[in-house]
C-alpha cells in the first residue's frame, strides 16, 4: 500500500509541476486536476471513503468552475523574465527546501508509521460510540454528536463565504 | 452562456435526476454509509450545475432560482442552529444534545437527531455551492447587458 501511496503521490507532484509551467492555461487547470483525483485514490487506500466521496465531488466542482473561468478569460498565461530579485528568490527557497527537507528526515523517525497512529482521544471516541449515538456510521457520530461545534462552524463557514462572493461580485444594487 | 448541442441535452435530461436521487440518498443513509450532509449536498448541487451547463442560461430564471436558494441556505443553517439549542431545552441541558429517541441501530429512522442534521446540513451545502455558482453567471451577465 506504502508504494501505491508514493506513486500516486509522485504523479500529484508531477502534474502540480506541470500546472504551474504551462503555457496554455487550460492545460494547466487540468493538470491541477490530477492533484485532486489522486488525493481521491489515497482516500480509499487509506479507508476514509467518507472524505474519499467529499473530495471527488468538490474536485469535478471546482474543475468546472476553473474550466469556465479560463474559457472566459484569457487562455494564455504572460510570461515576464527573471531579474536579479527572481534569481535571489528561487536561491533562497531552494536553500528553504534544504533545510526543511533535513529536518523533515529527523522528525519523521520519531513519528509512527503512516496513516497507524491514533491519538489519545480517539480510544474514548471509537469505544461504544454506536450506542451512546445510535449511529452505525462512526463518523456522523462523531461529526454531528461528539463534535458538534465544528461541524456547526464549518456550516458557518460555508454561509458567511457565500455572503462574501454575493457582496463582492454584485454589481448592480438590489431593488 | 449558451446551451450545448441536442445530444448533450438529452443525455443530461436522463441523467440528472438520477444524479439528484443519489445526493437524497447519499444524505438520507449519511447514519448508516459513508457519506452525510456534506457529501451529498454538493452532489445535488452538481445535478443543478449540470441543467445550468446544459441548457444554458437563457433557459431557466435565473434570477429567480438564486433569490431562491440563497433563502433556503439561509433557512437551513437557522434549523440547524434551532436544533442545536434544543438540546439546551431537554435532559440534561447541554448545546448539540442529540435527545432523541435513539431507536434500533442499522435502522432507517434511528440515531435520534442525526439525520436531521444531516438533511439540513445537506440543503445548506447544496443551496451554498449553487449560489455561489449562479452569482459568478447572473453577476457577468449583468455587465455585458
Amino acid at each position: 500500500m506504502e508504494l501505491a501511496i508514493s506513486v500516486i503521490v509522485g504523479l500529484m507532484i508531477l502534474g502540480a509541476l506541470y500546472a504551474i509551467h504551462a503555457k496554455d492555461l487550460l492545460s494547466a487547470v487540468i493538470a491541477s486536476g490530477i492533484v485532486g483525483y489522486g488525493l481521491v485514490i489515497c482516500f480509499l487506500l487509506l479507508k476514509a471513503p467518507d472524505l474519499a466521496i467529499v473530495q471527488i465531488v468538490v474536485e469535478t466542482i471546482t474543475l468546472i468552475i476553473m474550466v469556465a473561468v479560463v474559457l472566459d478569460s484569457s487562455r494564455e498565461e504572460s510570461f515576464s523574465k527573471p531579474d536579479t530579485q527572481g534569481y535571489v528568490s528561487a536561491i533562497t527557497a531552494v536553500f528553504l527546501i534544504i533545510v526543511l527537507f533535513y529536518f523533515f528526515k529527523i522528525s519523521v523517525s520519531v513519528l509512527d508509521v503512516f496513516g497507524e497512529s491514533t491519538l489519545r482521544m480517539a480510544g474514548p471516541y471509537i469505544e461504544g460510540a454506536t450506542e451512546k449515538t445510535g449511529s452505525a456510521n462512526l463518523v456522523t457520530g462523531v461529526v454531528f454528536d461528539f463534535r458538534g461545534y465544528d461541524t456547526l462552524g464549518e456550516a458557518t463557514v460555508l454561509v458567511t463565504a457565500v455572503l462574501g462572493v454575493l457582496t463582492i461580485l454584485r454589481i448592480k444594487g438590489k431593488k | 452562456m449558451k446551451g450545448m448541442t441536442i445530444i448533450v441535452k438529452k443525455t443530461t435530461q436522463l441523467i440528472a435526476g438520477l444524479v439528484f436521487l443519489y445526493g437524497i440518498y447519499i444524505i438520507v443513509h449519511g447514519h448508516l454509509t459513508p457519506g452525510g450532509g456534506f457529501a451529498g449536498g454538493v452532489v445535488i448541487a452538481g445535478s443543478f450545475i449540470l441543467l445550468i451547463l446544459a441548457f444554458g442560461s437563457d433557459f431557466l430564471n435565473l434570477v429567480k432560482e438564486e433569490s431562491g436558494s440563497t433563502l433556503y441556505e439561509n433557512l437551513a443553517i437557522l434549523v440547524v442552529l434551532f436544533l442545536a439549542v434544543s438540546g439546551l431545552l431537554f435532559g440534561t441541558r447541554v448545546f448539540f444534545l442529540n435527545w432523541f429517541p435513539k431507536g434500533t441501530v442499522g435502522q432507517l429512522v434511528s440515531a435520534g437527531m442525526l439525520p436531521l442534521y444531516n438533511i439540513f446540513v445537506g440543503i445548506e451545502v447544496a443551496a451554498s455551492i449553487l449560489t455561489i455558482f449562479l452569482a459568478l453567471i447572473i453577476f457577468k451577465e449583468e455587465i455585458s447587458e
